[in-house]
């Protein structure tokens, strides 16, 4: 059985918008998955410290990407919280913060609020700073959260704002 | 879906050791009223510290709605504790998907009083005693709270 002529272009135009509604709910979901980024831009909680215990290396510009309310629990000394990138105004906060920086300017960002794959923060914000044009950016890679990855592995912490 | 099942598991923190009485806190609820955790006392307490942004803290949530109206007759309390930045996500959702248990807005002091909430999600057990008898961190399947919440209703 064959559609009536006339029906044709209706057809098309709700195969076409089914489509477009499928892709964008994908790539929104594919957005924040933080095992999308590249293994050549992560950076181990281990390297990491070594970098900041180092007296001759440069310091990166660390910022945490995710809930105030974590950052003030514990987050890296010296670290800056942005807000999470998750969200427009935390994007906004990040551009904002980065965009008088050279863009060879190594900027670490991190967040550990969830296990990795679930993390909706690091992503946009990796993104966003790939966008801008920042060559020297890495995401530090935490498997579970923040509070096994880092804090109970005896790496130092700061408290407060 | 992963896992992270715990019953103090290297806790840290005052207060949260093994059958430890849960800290009490006073925190407000979505409409700026005072919750205090003293006040169920003599209810089962579920504790879910939780934000709008964790994907596998919004997956729970309807079961938790689920749990609270079986067992809210019996003397179950849900309550959230959301450690989003600011109240206007939550109520959004908290309307929409219908949640009928309070919520109220978390802080880092009280994120320390339960050992430090530095991943989400993690769901504490309360008992009518007010002690803690269970802690998850992580995603945990419902019928896990379930047994456990039947145990000490």
């Amino acid at each position: 059985m064959s559609l009536p002529i006339k029906f044709r272009p209706i057809l098309l135009i709700f195969i076409f918008i089914f489509g477009t509604v499928a892709i964008a709910l994908t790539s929104g979901v594919l957005a924040y998955q933080a095992s999308l980024i590249p293994g050549s831009r992560l950076i181990n909680p281990d390297d990491l410290v070594k970098i900041l215990r180092s007296p001759n290396s440069t310091k990166p510009l660390m910022i945490q990407v995710g809930s105030h309310v974590l950052y003030t629990q514990a987050h890296i000394p010296g670290s800056e919280y942005i807000g999470p990138a998750s969200s427009e105004s935390g994007l906004q906060l990040l551009r904002k913060r980065v965009e008088p920086l050279p863009r060879n300017k190594l900027i670490v960002i991190y967040c550990g609020c969830c296990p990795w794959s679930h993390c909706p923060n690091v992503k946009p914000a990796d993104d966003a700073l790939k966008t801008m044009g920042f060559t020297n950016v890495k995401v530090l890679y935490i498997s579970n959260n923040f509070g096994a990855d880092w804090v109970e592995k005896g790496f130092p912490v700061a408290k407060g704002d | 879906m992963t896992r992270h099942l715990a019953v103090f598991p290297g806790t840290r923190g005052k207060g949260i050791a093994g059958q430890s009485q849960a800290p009490d806190f006073s925190l407000p609820d979505l409409t700026g009223q005072k919750l205090d955790l003293s006040s169920y006392r003599g209810k089962v307490v579920l504790l879910d510290f939780w934000a709008t942004w964790c994907d596998r803290c919004r997956d729970e949530i309807p079961h938790f709605v689920e749990l609270q109206n079986k067992y809210g007759g019996q003397g179950l309390q849900i309550i959230g504790v959301s450690m989003d930045d600011g109240p206007e996500p939550v109520l959004e959702f908290y309307q929409r998907f219908k949640m009928n248990y309070p919520v109220v807005m978390g802080n880092a002091k009280t994120g320390e009083l339960y050992g430090g909430v530095l991943g989400l999600p993690i769901a504490f057990l309360i008992g009518r005693d007010g002690r803690i008898s269970a802690k998850h961190i992580g995603a945990t399947d419902i019928s896990v709270f379930e047994k456990e919440i039947k145990n000490v209703l």
